[in-house]
């Protein structure tokens, strides 16, 4: 089993703790005069984004987590997995619904998102930023009123429901801000 | 390719501007500066310092230590009739790299004959007030005993705790405890000291913590009060970080033996390696080193302090992939 001294510690490395992989986040080397030194790290639960503070005793080895982050196409759902394709190799994984989370409120077919693999199955789908995606319901869109503020909810085609400006009509694509959820512009053909 | 100082010019000034203070405030007072070999054939045997070792050109299979501290030479000189004297000479110590570690650094440390250690103390705040801009000595130096730190902030005698209390205070204080702790007081007390205690140290000004448990004496003398086993060892902080560390200097040849040899044991027990110990030190003790108290001030982390630094990198010349 590959592990990690203490030594090793940095951002963004990926290790195990009470069986789960996590990444940390921010490593500080403690000291305080003579005697035993301490890590103090606070690292995020890859599988459910808390994060946590952890101590440890300087030279002492911790257990890597097999964790790689790639790039993979979105496909389809079948209702219980969302499956993802693998862009040089073709192989093809499905995620259930605690993995992906709120990413499928973004998921359109053929974007490229973000997978966090750990022992080589999905435990996190990131969508990309910014997607297009069509509006499948929304009041009428108030004509000439392009310049007033005002938004109202539009339901979209993955069902996510966003606030979008009065003037935008059903049936109209959009491009929405995944970190945040808001509207940030129309997409014209 | 980066080649450029890891310092800005404004801090090397600085670097350079309070070196001369220093200098100036041992020049006054008739404090001899030394200079001791970076390179000796014995090292620290303290299992908590990683010795940093050189190979030797002379010998197969032999090395030499870069000096964690001018310590045991200094001494050596004391015994040999220096009177007081001190030394700015970078030490190295393979410990993790952090905001304040790097394997390299520089100390300044200082022996005075015939001082006690409060004495001490109270010419390490001159030497601040002397070479620190007012605003970090207008309010004077904090003084409290290991003992009475331990009790105000987390109401436990660390003279007398159990390892299992010191679990149900990290409890107490939501602290998550490192796996294989083990049974050693010592250590928790280093875990309670380290992530509990320092951070809530005064930030506006100079802390002194003074008289720890005689098993953390390192190369101070012990005695004995009201029935507890006390180093007269000090530490100095700013907030939460450590400064300084000074003894009234153990001179009994016999119990520094023995402490050497007790420490190279331990290294067994925790599977680290030997060091070899410096005789010719036991020997100066054996024909006699005067009373005296020394300190050890770590001149990167004053100059952290001085100049807002986050890093020590940062008040540094150069830190080429170290």
């Amino acid at each position: 089993m590959a592990s990690y001294s203490t030594n090793e510690f940095k951002s963004g490395l990926k290790i195990m703790i009470d069986a789960d992989p996590y990444t940390i986040v921010e490593n500080e080397f403690v000291q305080p005069g003579k005697g035993q030194a301490f890590n103090r790290v606070r690292v995020r639960n890859l599988k459910t984004g808390r994060v946590i503070e952890k101590t440890y005793k300087s030279g002492e080895s911790v257990e890597a987590a097999d964790v790689v982050d790639i790039e993979m196409q979105y496909l389809y759902s079948d209702g219980e997995f969302w499956h993802f394709m693998h862009p040089d190799t073709f192989e093809q994984m499905g995620a259930d619904a605690q993995v992906v989370g709120d990413a499928k409120l973004w998921l359109k077919e053929q974007d490229i998102c973000q997978v966090v693999l750990w022992n080589d199955s999905p435990i996190s789908v990131t969508p990309p930023n910014f997607v297009a995606l069509k509006i499948v319901e929304t009041d009428p869109g108030l004509r000439g009123n392009t310049a007033q503020g005002g938004t109202k909810p539009a339901r979209l085609e993955t069902d996510a429901v966003v606030n979008v400006p009065l003037f935008i009509d059903q049936g109209e694509v959009i491009k929405v801000d995944t970190r945040t959820g808001e509207y940030v512009s129309r997409v014209k053909d | 390719m980066h080649w450029r100082p890891s310092a800005t010019p404004v801090v090397l000034k600085e670097r350079a501007a309070l070196l001369n203070r220093i200098r100036r405030f041992f020049a006054d007072k008739d404090v001899m500066e030394v200079n001791t070999p970076v390179l000796m054939p014995a090292g620290a045997t303290d299992p908590s310092i990683i010795n940093i070792t050189a190979v030797s050109p002379r010998a197969e299979n032999s090395h030499w230590y870069l000096h964690t501290s001018p310590e045991l030479p200094m001494k050596r000189l004391l015994a040999a009739g220096s009177g007081p004297i001190y030394q700015v000479c970078p030490v190295f110590r393979g410990s993790d790299l952090g905001r304040y570690h790097r394997p390299e650094f520089s100390l300044l440390e200082w022996y005075r004959p015939d001082y006690g250690y409060h004495q001490l103390m109270d010419e390490v705040e001159c030497l601040l007030i002397a070479v620190m801009p007012s605003e970090y000595t207008s309010t004077k130096a904090e003084r409290v005993s290991y003992r009475d730190i331990f009790l105000r902030v987390l109401e436990i005698d660390p003279f007398q705790v159990s390892v299992a209390e010191c679990r149900e205070c990290c409890d107490r204080f939501a602290l998550s405890v490192p796996d294989n702790m083990g049974v050693e007081r010592d250590i928790w007390l280093d875990l309670l000291m380290s992530m509990l205690i320092a951070p809530k140290l005064p930030q506006d000004r100079f802390t002194f913590i003074y008289d720890y448990p005689a098993s953390q004496a390192a190369l101070a003398k012990t005695r004995d009060e009201n029935g507890r086993d006390i180093a007269e060892r000090f530490e100095l902080y700013w907030g939460e970080l450590e400064l300084a560390n000074g003894f009234q200097e153990l001179t009994d040849p016999d119990e520094q033996l023995q402490r050497f040899e007790a420490e190279n044991r331990h290294r067994l027990d925790r599977k680290l390696p030997t060091i070899a110990i410096d005789y010719k030190f036991i020997e100066c003790l054996r024909d006699g080193m005067p009373e005296s108290s020394g300190v050890a001030l770590g001149l990167d982390r004053l100059l952290m302090v001085l100049t807002g630094a986050r890093h020590i990198n940062e008040v540094v010349t150069f830190t080429d992939e170290i």
